[in-house]
């Protein structure tokens, strides 16, 4: 190996070819710009599908979580329980692991709020004996994605002797949650697949690229190209190929988001609530375009290791 | 520097391109290899750069048994043979200078490094002030010589020629010969192939004579020819 450069360039030489090669596949794709944003658009696309589902199904679940704190289990104890025996009961549930904090609405109070709410408190004056009777509302610890225990709560306070009917108060939380759960498993089965559409389109342009360059590689594995050196600027025009997608499909996101920002806020104020719509974050961003380099990287590898090895000097 | 011990070489289908060849040529000679085409000329050529791989027997590069060499060791083989082929395989995208400059790059030269010696290679095949020019604007001669300057730019040790002539005048075709010949003289083996035996005899180097498939010649100019 008599043409072998000095030992200590060659790890400077290793890394400014890496740049020379990847700003090289990055003109290459400069000087061609509507064939390489059309690819782009492409992966883009197929990339904001999955991400906008995503953000949908993420302010949902960030929406409900607020209601959340109003899942609440009445205990209805018999009429015949008296207050002292309801108090001993809300202590002694109180150092229950699964339960965050008890209120005792005693008959009065709760006579009171009926006469409120109901409109009936006239006719309610008529009643000799208030019938109404001791309410425990019990706030649950449960974390609000595990219904399931929140519904073994509410039977195992039903079978206490003085409870007459536990009563979970928002059953329809735990629809909304398994109808999320399934949202959620859609949400990556659609991605999955149109990820495997990325990686095909990546693959199919790096595969003409290939054939383009067919002259090229010929001559480059006759004076001595390594595979990896002709693999190389395959490589790095698939992750311009993903950084470019990611990127737009970034913009195509913060796009939809503005333009749908203004009518959510406003429907969030009609039922009073100081709902906003919140975007992909940093973090997230960051992850989607490290993801679609890396969707950039593995189908250029796909296409590369597949063509590569059929173009030989003859 | 290369020597063949009892090569065979069979194409798929039957062909019998080279049978039983033993060769040698020793480091710093200077060689033609005539023929008519179909003689085993580029097959041989072709078994020393790797880009075959022979049936039978065993070839020699520099001490170097070229049947242990992997499929993924052939490009540092490659790096130290530089090759000419008649139709240049110049890749027309680039200038002069990124054509010439494509062995050094392959081998991780530095930048400075990469102008010096591509600067140096252009100007033994008289071609500076062309280094910008694209290769499509130069004349078939010159084409030739910008694919020769890339040959020799990462001074290989072995150089070998398929036909570099082929497609040039009497004179030119002479000049190419002539700067072959100056790069024997600095050291560097050279193995040529050409048809063109009237040149051939003029530059006084030993041949090597294939007809079908079989050396029928081996020595001094004046006899080339002889047993075809």
């Amino acid at each position: 190996m008599r043409n072998r450069p000095p030992r200590k360039n060659r790890l400077s030489s290793y890394f400014s070819n890496h740049l020379r090669v990847s700003l090289a596949s990055l003109g290459r794709l400069y000087v061609q710009p509507v064939a390489t944003l059309m690819t782009a658009a492409v992966i883009a696309i197929a990339l904001a599908l999955p991400i906008g589902l995503y953000i949908a199904l993420d302010n949902i679940g960030q929406l409900s979580s607020g209601w959340d704190g109003s899942t609440q289990i009445s205990l209805f104890l018999h009429t015949k329980v008296e207050k002292r025996e309801a108090e001993k009961l809300k202590q002694r549930l109180q150092k229950h692991k699964a339960i965050k904090k008890i209120e005792l609405i005693d008959k009065d109070q709760g006579l009171n709020q009926f006469k409120e709410i109901s409109g009936f408190g006239d006719a309610l004056k008529h009643l000799n004996r208030n019938p109404l009777p001791i309410v425990l509302v019990v706030h649950p610890k449960i974390m609000p994605n595990q219904p399931d225990k929140t519904t073994q709560l509410v039977k195992e306070l039903g079978k206490n002797k003085l409870v007459e009917l536990a009563q979970l108060d928002v059953q329809w939380v735990k629809r909304l949650y398994t109808f999320l759960e399934i949202a959620n498993r859609s949400i990556w089965v659609i991605s999955s697949m149109l990820a495997i559409a990325v990686l095909l389109i990546i693959g199919n342009t790096i595969r003409l690229d290939i054939q383009n360059r067919r002259e090229e590689i010929e001559v480059s594995k006759l004076i001595g190209a390594s595979d990896a050196f002709i693999r190389r600027p395959f490589l790095y025009t698939g992750i311009w190929y993903g950084l470019t997608g990611g990127v737009l499909a970034w913009i195509i996101t913060q796009i939809s988001l503005t333009l749908m920002e203004s009518p959510i806020h406003r429907l969030a104020l009609l039922y009073h609530s100081d709902f906003r719509l919140s975007g992909l974050g940093v973090g997230n961003t960051l992850l989607l375009v490290l993801f679609s380099c890396s969707l950039g990287l593995i189908g250029s590898w796909i296409a590369v290791s597949r063509h590569l090895k059929d173009i030989e000097p003859s | 520097m290369i020597h063949f011990d009892n090569i065979s070489k069979r194409y798929p289908g039957g062909h019998d391109a080279l049978s039983r060849i033993n060769l040698r040529l020793e480091k710093g000679q200077m060689a033609y290899l005539t023929g008519h085409s179909g003689a085993g000329k580029s097959t041989l050529l072709k078994l020393i750069a790797m880009i075959e791989r022979p049936t039978r027997g065993q070839i020699f590069l520099d001490g170097v048994n070229l049947n242990n060499i992997s499929n993924r060791k052939i490009p540092f083989i490659r790096r130290n043979i530089g090759i000419i082929f008649q139709n240049h395989h110049l890749l027309y995208d680039r200038p002069v200078f990124d054509n010439v400059a494509m062995p050094l790059i392959i081998q991780g030269y530095r930048h400075q490094e990469i102008h010096k010696r591509v600067r140096a290679a252009l100007n033994q095949v008289g071609l500076l002030s062309k280094e910008k020019s694209d290769p499509i604007t130069l004349s078939g001669g010159e084409q030739q010589r910008v694919g020769i300057a890339r040959a020799i730019v990462h001074k290989p040790l072995l150089l070998l020629a398929d036909e570099p002539t082929g497609n040039l005048d009497p004179e030119l075709s002479r000049e190419i010969m002539e700067l072959f010949a100056r790069f024997n003289q600095v050291g560097t083996t050279v193995l040529i192939a050409s048809h063109d035996l009237d040149l051939i005899k003029q530059m006084g180097s030993p041949v090597i004579g294939l007809h079908d498939g079989q050396v029928s010649h081996n020595g001094l100019p004046f006899t080339a020819g002889a047993g075809q």
